[in-house]
This record gives C-alpha cells, structure tokens and sequence, in this order.
C-alpha cells in the first residue's frame, strides 16, 4: 500500500425523513454547509464538485450556481446509488494528479414527498424500450428475479434473506436518525406483505427524502483538519449492464467482483482486514450477493454467512451499522451516506453504535438493478 | 388481456423497428451475430460479446426455458388491476434472454427451467407483444 494522498475530513446528513418543504438544492446546501463546518473549510475552499442526480438536466450546473461555487473540476458521474464511492475514488484520483484541493461530494433527493408525481408523457428511449410493457414493478422486481436465480442455484432461503433486515434494524435502534427504529424478528419480516416475490416489505429499503455530503482534501491540508482524516486506501468500480435481462449471472454480482477485488488490490488488504462494513442494502439480497462477491464469504454462502444475526450488534460481522437503507433512511441513490456512516465510526463518533477499535472500513455501493459496484476501503491512522 | 402501455410511450427506433414489426406479424424476430454465431436480444447495431457490427435479423422458435421470475404483488398504473402475475426472463433456444409475462400460468407451474413458448397478444391497433406461457 502506497501512503495514502487524500482523506475524508468532512460529513454530514441534511434532514432525512420526510422534507415537503425543501428543495434537493436546499438539503444539498444544508448537507454541504454542515460537512464543511466538520471539515473546518468553507464553501470558498471547494474547488471541485461531484454530485448525481437526474433533477436536473445538468446538476452540476444548476447546484454549484445555487451554492455560488465555480470549481475548476466537476463530476457528475451517474451510475446509481454506487455513484458516491465511485466520485471519491475519482477525487481522490484528481488529488493525487494535483488537478484540485478540495472535493465536495453531495446529494439530495425528494423522492418521498414527490411520491405522487405523475408519469404521464414519459416515453420509454433508446433500450428502455423493450421491458416497461411487462409492468415489472422496478427496482424491486429486479432484485426479486435475482433473489429467485440465487435461490435456485444456491439454496438461499427467505429467512436467511430477512436475519439481513432483523439485524439491520437492530443497529437501526440505537440511531436516533433511523426512521424505522421498532425491533423486528424473521417472523415480522416473512409475515411482510409480497411485494415482488420472493421479497417482503420488509426485505425493501425505505423511500425516504434526505441528502448527504463528504468533503475530501489532501493528505497535507487532512493533517490540519478538525477531526481525524480518514484516508483512502484503496477503491474499485466497475458496471456490467442496465436492463435487467442483461444482466450476465443473475446469481453473482460481478460489479461488486470486480470492484472490490480492485478495491482491495489498492489498499493492499483483505476481507478479514475489515473492522466494520457499510453494503448498500436496497434489498436483503443485495447484501447477500455483495458479500459474496467482495470475498467475505465463498460464492453461495451469503445465505449461511449472515445466518445467526452475525450482522447485529455484538456480532463478529458488524455491518450497516447505521441501521442502512432498510431502516435508516433511503432517499433514492444511498451510496453517500455509506461514505458518512464509515468515516463516523473510524472517528469513533458513533455512540451507542460504536463498533469498538474500528480502524478499517469498508463501504460499498451498489447501483441500477446490480448493475454498478463501487468500493472504497477507508482507514484512519 | 394483461395491462400494457400505450404505444406511444415506447420509442420505437431504427434499431428496433424490426423487433416491433415482427411482432405484429407473429414473429419473435432477434439478431444473430455473423461473426461469432451468438444470439443478440434487444436488436442493435454492435454485438455485444465480439464487437462485430453484423448482425443479421432471424425469427426466434418463441420456445425457450425460464432463466428466472417474480411475482409481482404491487405494481403501477395500467398494471396495478393485474396483481399478483407473474414475470420472467426467459431463455430462448436460440440464446438470447429477454423479460416477459407469463399468462395462465398457475403459481405451482411456474419454477425455473419450466419450457416455456411465446404468444403474441395484439394490445392495441399498432401494438403487439410477446408474452408467453407453459409448455405442457
């Protein structure tokens, strides 16, 4: 491992929840104030912005107009809620090459409140154009066409899916952020309404308003920074398709395979060299196949290795310890709050959920219909 | 008849005008590479595993296995009415996969791997779609 060139020295939420009242460029303002505030800068040390959305036709325009910002680098790399590890791989990239000083990585998203919008006049472009006759309710039923191939060709059973969502919302409970914070059993979820067999209610992510921001520097201005740099050590992306039908192997996350085999090669490291790791958990199965295809557990042990509440509190897997996408909040593309949540516990700011002697993290994304990985390995000194 | 969309929020293109038009001739028409002999589905102009640019037109068999399914329990506009149905991606014989409706398909039946054969349903005047449904 190479010394790391760059470090998170700022995070932070906006309101989460539900915010019908703000604007995606009012909860990204708030998010990007308060992890500037964390970092000790403001916004007239942001010299390159990074942020995804399709609010916009051109959201890095529009939000670095509302800030008042001009940077001299921007990103507005979009490849589903892996978007945020894949922008700070590339500020770190951009770092290290001296193009910039200071990344500002941000989103927002309304999805909640806007539920009701209407889709009317939308037209299906370009290879959108085969599948949305054959009313798959998306994304879940994507993930659910998944869940089935995993489960024919692994054996994966519906309650090794919901130990995933049990012990989630046990981390959940001790985040007084977390929307869903009531304990649940495997029975509640497996009891859950069908929403996409073979998925549960209760295998879902929320739909949540709420946005994020991460602040990135370099390793020389990390040094003076108010809180500890968590640095980056090493990170991996990749994508493998967009429609669900080309997806190559149902059953394998092979985005996350190769992201995190990347990921890993860069920071110098292992699977068992991770304290604590944050997986994007649109659905149980989504964790399952990243953990399988990062190397925590042998292709077709997801089921197995999350079995017995080894993700919970006071297991030997900590993970999602924010109480994640099924329980914390889920404003559309989760992957920043990934990055916030993995640099608190390496600062140790986690309280109740503090995962004891944290020193290395690891965050993964995942985006479309496991269509895109992202991974970054984060470490603090 | 299962809910569908209006023709006119799906662009058809030049890239699959030919797919649209079989259909409504009762052909299940897809692409084979001239190069390396594989199936291509949806219709374009590169194949995607050698890269050659041809690509010839071909009618599929309509009979293939399915690879995996779902059944939805929610669902939105002009498919909330259908709840629960199911669907696929099947296999085609030839290769290719693509998503479609199973119809009359009774939820015991339906597994990965059951055969499957395609049936054409004319939705509205300029618009048919392939559904399919279980080989006995």
């Amino acid at each position: 491992m190479t010394r790391p060139q760059a470090a998170i020295v700022g995070v932070a939420e906006s309101d989460l929840g539900r915010t019908p009242d703000k604007t995606v460029l009012q909860l990204q303002h708030q998010a990007a104030r308060a992890a500037l505030k964390d970092a000790g800068l403001g916004f007239g040390d942001v010299d390159a912005l990074f942020c995804a959305g399709g609010w916009a036709w051109a959201p890095n325009l529009m939000l670095a107009e509302y800030l008042g910002i001009k940077p001299k680098y921007t990103d507005s790399t979009n490849i589903g809620g892996s978007s945020f590890e894949a922008h700070l791989g590339h500020a770190v990239a951009g770092i290290e090459a001296g193009l910039f000083e200071v990344a500002l990585i941000t989103y927002g998203s309304t999805q909640r409140s806007d539920r009701t919008r209407n889709r009317g006049g939308y037209t299906f472009k370009l290879t959108e154009q085969y599948e949305p006759s054959f009313g798959l309710p998306t994304p879940v039923g994507a993930y659910a066409l998944a869940a089935t191939r995993h489960m024919y060709e692994y054996g994966t059973t519906s309650e090794q899916l919901a130990e995933v969502a049990v012990a989630t919302r046990k981390w959940a409970a001790m985040n007084e952020r977390a929307m869903m914070r009531e304990p649940i059993t495997i029975a509640d979820v497996l009891n859950s309404r069908w929403v996409a067999e073979p998925l549960h209610l209760l295998d879902c992510c929320l739909v949540t308003d709420g946005g994020g921001a991460v602040v990135v520097t370099t390793a020389e201005r990390a040094r003076n920074a108010r809180a500890t740099p968590v640095w980056v050590l090493g990170h991996g992306e990749a994508h493998t398709h967009n429609t669900i039908a080309s997806m190559p192997d149902l059953a394998t996350h092979q985005a996350a395979v190769a992201s995190g085999r990347d990921a890993f090669a860069m920071a110098g490291l292992t699977p068992a060299d991770i304290d604590v790791a944050e997986i994007y958990d649109s659905f149980t199965i989504t964790v399952i196949m990243t953990l399988e295809a990062l190397g925590f557990c042998g292709r077709g042990e997801g089921g197995a290795f999350v079995s017995n509440q080894r993700t919970a509190p006071g297991g030997p897997f900590p993970m999602n310890t924010n109480g994640g996408g099924l329980s914390y909040c889920h404003p559309g593309m989760y992957g920043i709050f990934l990055l916030i949540e993995a640099t608190r516990q390496l600062r140790g700011e986690c309280g109740p959920r503090q995962v004891e002697g944290a020193r290395i993290a690891l965050a993964h994304g995942t985006g479309g219909v496991l269509s895109s990985g992202s991974t970054v390995i984060l470490g603090k000194d | 008849m299962p809910g569908h969309l209006p023709a006119s929020m799906l662009a058809q293109d030049s890239d699959s005008l030919p797919y649209w038009e079989g259909l409504a001739l009762g052909e299940l028409r897809i692409q084979r590479c001239n190069s390396c002999s594989k199936a291509v589905f949806y219709p374009r102009a590169i194949c995607p595993h050698c890269f050659s640019d041809q690509l010839s037109w071909i009618v599929a068999s309509g009979k293939g296995t399915i690879y995996s399914y779902t059944v939805a329990h929610q669902a939105f506009g002009s498919f909330a009415a259908d709840v629960p149905f199911v669907v696929a991606l099947i296999e085609l014989e030839e290769g290719a996969r693509m998503m479609s409706r199973l119809l009359d398909a009774p939820r015991e039946r339906v597994t990965v791997g059951a055969a499957v054969t395609v049936t054409f349903e004319k939705v509205e005047e300029d618009l048919t779609l392939p559904y399919f449904r279980l080989l006995e």
